[in-house]
């Protein structure tokens, strides 16, 4: 029981550490990029909520901004640089377009990234306003330090299935949480 | 000035010219699919007329006006030297439409043929290189014909459970 209580502290302290240090990796198609880079610039600034490092390249990024509007043929696309991304990893889907498709319904537009990858925060809007973006960035923390990001629960329910007598089983979940 | 190219064209192809209108400068010549090349190569040689640019190149489907033939593929030119434009039709039957590339004209051309290839599934007998421009090779079909479903998908990618 006594364990059981701190490896829980561990696990809330590591999400602590997590949600304060996101490295972004921006995937930007279209207009709501504007927003994204005025969130990322000194006005609104990121940088406040440790989230102010846009890498360009998956395997050092944890946070997927799906930016802009998703076509069938960019679908592939997006998946492999999701798979590639450092685990735990988060989503974050901006915009009408990454959400749901917003105006497009055609034979070229995907309706919403989440039919190809999982979507932590979904952050409507055309384009949403860089206060909504920052609000759906707080909301993603909340959900790290919850332990509840599809990737963390992913990844515990696979570290469970490899026995609890394993070594790895740090980020037990909470008993009565 | 170009109203007198569609005399000239006339005069030329004579009965390979099926209608010509002229409407404020802006000049059409629908001319039969068979003769193209050879129209073509004519606009761009003849000294008075030298329509040396290839503006555009695109095409209509009439389906929904119920019009037979059903396709029309139109031709936008401009004379760098003369200033003037010309736009040409090559009306084009549902059952088979297919006409003979202008790549050996205007080679500017070879990919907005490879785009009204894949957007309308208009053959261009001759081209170098008719792969699809746009759309994944796995497509299937030619989405901006007026038959093709507003709401299908083709999806290259899902999630499990999904789709």
């Amino acid at each position: 029981m006594g364990i059981e209580f701190h490896t829980t502290r561990i696990a809330d302290a590591i999400a602590w550490a997590r949600k304060f240090s996101l490295f972004t990796y921006p995937f930007v198609t279209a207009c709501c990029g504007m927003e994204y880079m005025s969130v990322a610039a000194p006005k609104y600034d990121i940088a406040r909520f440790g989230a102010e490092f846009p890498r360009f390249s998956p395997r050092q990024s944890d946070m997927l901004f799906v930016v802009g509007t998703i076509t069938e043929k960019m679908g592939p696309v997006l998946r492999r640089v999701y798979e590639q991304m450092a685990e735990p990893k988060w989503v974050v889907a901006i915009g009408a377009c990454a959400c749901s498709g917003g105006f497009y319904q055609n034979y070229a537009a995907m309706p919403g990234c989440d039919q190809t990858i999982p979507v932590d925060v979904y952050i409507p809007g055309c384009p949403p306003r860089p206060e909504q973006i920052l609000d759906g960035l707080m909301m993603l923390m909340d959900r790290i330090q919850r332990r509840e990001g599809h990737s963390q629960v992913r990844l515990r329910a696979e570290k469970e299935s490899l026995g609890k007598h394993s070594a790895i089983v740090v980020a037990a979940p909470a008993a009565g949480k | 000035m170009s109203a007198r190219i569609l005399e000239r064209l006339r005069e030329r192809f004579g009965e390979a010219v099926l209608d010509t209108h002229s409407f404020r400068g802006d000049d059409t010549a629908v001319v039969a699919a068979a003769r193209i090349l050879e129209v073509a190569e004519f606009l761009r040689d003849e000294p008075s007329i030298r329509l040396d640019m290839p503006v555009d190149l695109t095409v209509v489907d009439w389906l929904a006006a119920g019009r037979e033939p059903r396709f029309e593929v139109v031709y936008h030119f401009y004379s760098t030297v003369h200033k003037h434009r010309l736009r040409i039709k090559c009306p084009l039957p549902q059952a088979a439409p297919s006409i003979a590339s202008v790549y050996p004209v205007y080679p500017g051309l070879r990919w907005f043929e490879r785009e009204a290839w894949d957007l309308f599934g208009v053959e261009f007998e001759g081209h170098p290189d008719l792969r699809r421009m746009f759309l994944p090779e796995s497509f299937v079909g030619h989405p901006l014909r007026k038959d093709y479903p507003k709401d299908k998908r083709q999806p290259l990618s899902r999630r499990e459970g999904m789709c």
